[in-house]
């Protein structure tokens, strides 16, 4: 291999191994998918991979912001958050301004602008019994502004949030409350009618491009696919170009003993901040392709509970090891969703039904208690010996 | 005193009513060896806390270098990037990380992230590492995991890790603690050899260790200077006597 990229994939053939194993499933998916394939993988499952594949690109972040810098975030799910909506702002819009515009070409007398306008918003905040534009909305109607809004929002809150934080030098568990209390905070306010995001209706119909309403499902899924895991892929690759480089070393000092580093002559508020918004704009784009997949994104979606399932994915995946984060996320999310969507065989015990949509939840403590007790290097360590040797 | 290389001037510092550091005032040259002693609670980690910008004095002046430069409201990664440099009593090395990356990242080179992302290794800092390696006797432990060291090479990576950062003043903290007779002669070669090129300041409890450095010896007591002289003068004040030597 050429190149300074193929040197460095020579170095650290996990990465190889990783991307490698990721186009494979990426073409099998294809090959068995209803639009290009056979058909033995539904549309509908194929988002569900998807997704999947957003969550893993997710647990990506969570591992370098945790994992490697040792900072507990419980508030990157906001971020997630964040890139949906930003994203679904323009889809719902355009896609309401098309349904409009088609609707007045039909009409007897030819609508204003400002009529159309009055129109969309009366589709889109009906339901929160409004029909002006939020100024939040300013720039719903401009795809590339929108899809910038989705790394610059987010990207924004983090710095904010993690210079105002880091600056006043706090740390461990004190962080990981300050940062669900910012989680929380957000999803109460979107919540909230007057938010401007539609309080609890949240956005939907994100499924549906605008101009594509003829294309079927099942191709637009097969994008969104495809989208997801080249993110997937990429993200890989960028965040184990950081871990392996200088820097890669001086956030693993951060993490074991930044009191020290900051003796070395280094400005660990610096590194942490860049970390952290970094790893905000990785979740960000996670959630720009997720909810399209998913169709409708809520308040609740970024409530306390959603960043806290992230660490516990990465930690039964195995923290500091990026394959970790992906399996951890990958496992726990696929499962859930088996064990929640009803497809999982009830246990009868004679006197008590294991009903799993109920007992999923417990049997998901027990196995996080387990890992950090008995396998704290989670479900990614018992790659070691291969990665070790490999890598040495 | 013009050109010392620091000069500290009057601080105090109290914690919750308890005066750690009352009125100090002391001076260093640039290429001294000096050590300091005194009990327990006199006050020397929070002087050193104080001059690496840990803690702030509540009055007195801290001044460094040619152009006398305050240091009491500079960050610690400033201070160090200054040409001040650390060594604390417990060896903080990163463990999980090889003795070879453990120096390449204490190595004087740019501090911002967007260089450190993006440095190479290159020949003139792998001969750095190297002779450091040679110098505290790490040379065939470069790619061993720093937490595998024994407690003295860990002590020494930590020295190693100072010389690299090339600092013109070297704040050491206990450094003979936990070690064989053997390895504390290796450090007072290390210190000593150290001093040839930059300021030293070494705090030891250990008197046989301090008479093998053959010094000037500043004596700290309830957060103020002492007594201050070669080992042999301040053995024989009647105060040190009393409050240090004589229990």
């Amino acid at each position: 291999m050429q190149g300074p990229l193929g040197k460095f994939m020579l170095k650290h053939p996990s990465t190889l191994v990783f991307l490698g194993l990721l186009s494979l499933f990426t073409i099998i998916v294809t090959i068995g998918s209803e639009a290009f394939g056979y058909g033995f993988v539904s549309t509908s499952f194929v988002k569900t991979l998807g997704k999947t594949l957003c969550f893993c690109l997710i647990a990506i972040a969570m591992d370098l912001v945790w994992g490697y810098c040792g900072i507990l975030s419980l508030g990157h799910f906001a971020f997630f958050g964040l890139g949906g909506y930003m994203i679904g702002m323009w889809l719902m819009y355009e896609r309401t301004r098309l349904i409009v515009v088609n609707a007045a070409e039909n009409a007897q007398i030819p609508m204003t602008h400002q009529e159309i306008q009055d129109a969309i918003g009366t589709q889109i905040f009906g339901v929160v019994g409004g029909s002006d534009f939020p100024l939040v909305w300013a720039f719903s109607h401009l795809f590339w502004v929108q899809l910038a809004l989705v790394v610059l929002v987010p990207g924004i809150l983090a710095l904010i949030f993690g210079w105002l934080a880091f600056r006043s030098r706090v740390t461990g568990v004190y962080l990981s409350i300050l940062t669900q209390a910012m989680t929380l905070a957000l999803a109460l306010y979107l919540f909230q009618n007057d938010s401007g995001l539609r309080g609890n209706n949240g956005l939907s119909g994100l499924q549906n491009l605008p101009g594509l309403e003829s294309t079927d499902q099942s191709l637009i899924s097969m994008w969104f696919f495809w989208a997801s895991a080249f993110a997937l892929g990429l993200g890989y690759l960028l965040v184990k170009l950081i871990v392996e480089s200088k820097l890669g070393n001086v956030v693993r000092a951060i993490r074991d003993d930044e009191a020290r580093v900051r003796f070395l002559g280094y400005n660990v508020e610096v590194y942490k901040l860049f970390i952290f918004t970094l790893t905000a704009v990785i979740a960000a784009i996670a959630g720009a392709l997720y909810y399209p997949q998913a169709g409708i994104i809520n308040p609740a979606e970024i409530a306390p509970i959603a960043s806290i399932y992230l660490a516990v994915w990465v930690a039964i995946g195995g923290r500091g090891r990026i394959y970790g984060a992906v399996i951890g996320a990958a496992v726990v999310s696929l499962l859930s969703s088996w064990f929640t969507g009803g497809q999982a065989p009830d246990i009868s015990l004679g006197f008590y039904t294991i009903k799993w949509v109920d007992w999923w939840l417990v049997l998901l403590g027990i196995s996080f208690v387990i890992v950090t007790l008995y396998v704290p290097k989670g479900i990614g360590g018992l790659f070691d010996k291969f990665t070790k040797g490999a890598e040495q | 005193m013009s050109g010392a290389l620091l000069e500290v001037d009057g601080i105090s510092v109290s914690f919750d009513g308890f005066k750690a550091i009352n009125n100090l005032s002391f001076n260093i040259d640039s290429g001294e060896l000096r050590a300091i002693i005194g009990p327990n609670g006199a006050g020397k980690t929070t002087f050193m806390d104080i001059i690496t910008g840990k803690t702030r004095p509540d009055s007195g002046k801290v001044i460094w270098g040619e152009e006398n430069v305050s240091l009491i409201k500079k960050s610690e990664s400033d201070i160090a990037n200054m040409g001040i440099g650390r060594k604390f009593q417990k060896p903080t090395v990163f463990e999980d990380q090889t003795t070879r990356d453990n120096l390449t990242m204490a190595l004087k080179n740019k501090r911002k992230p967007w260089a450190v992302l993006f440095y190479h290794s290159n020949a003139d800092d792998r001969a750095k590492v190297d002779d450091i390696a040679d110098e505290i006797g790490l040379s065939d432990h470069l790619d061993r995991r720093a937490g595998d060291l024994s407690h003295g090479q860990k002590q020494w990576l930590e020295i190693g890790m100072l010389l690299a950062q090339e600092p013109r003043l070297l704040l050491v903290d206990e450094p003979a603690a936990g070690m064989t007779v053997d390895e504390r002669n290796h450090t007072v070669t290390l210190l000593r050899r150290a001093a040839e090129t930059r300021a030293v300041v070494v705090v030891e409890h250990d008197m046989e260790f301090i008479r093998n450095l053959d010094c000037k010896v500043t004596v700290l007591h309830e957060g103020s200077v002492l007594a201050e002289g070669s080992l042999d003068h301040v053995t024989q004040n009647q105060d040190v006597i009393d409050v240090y030597l004589g229990r």
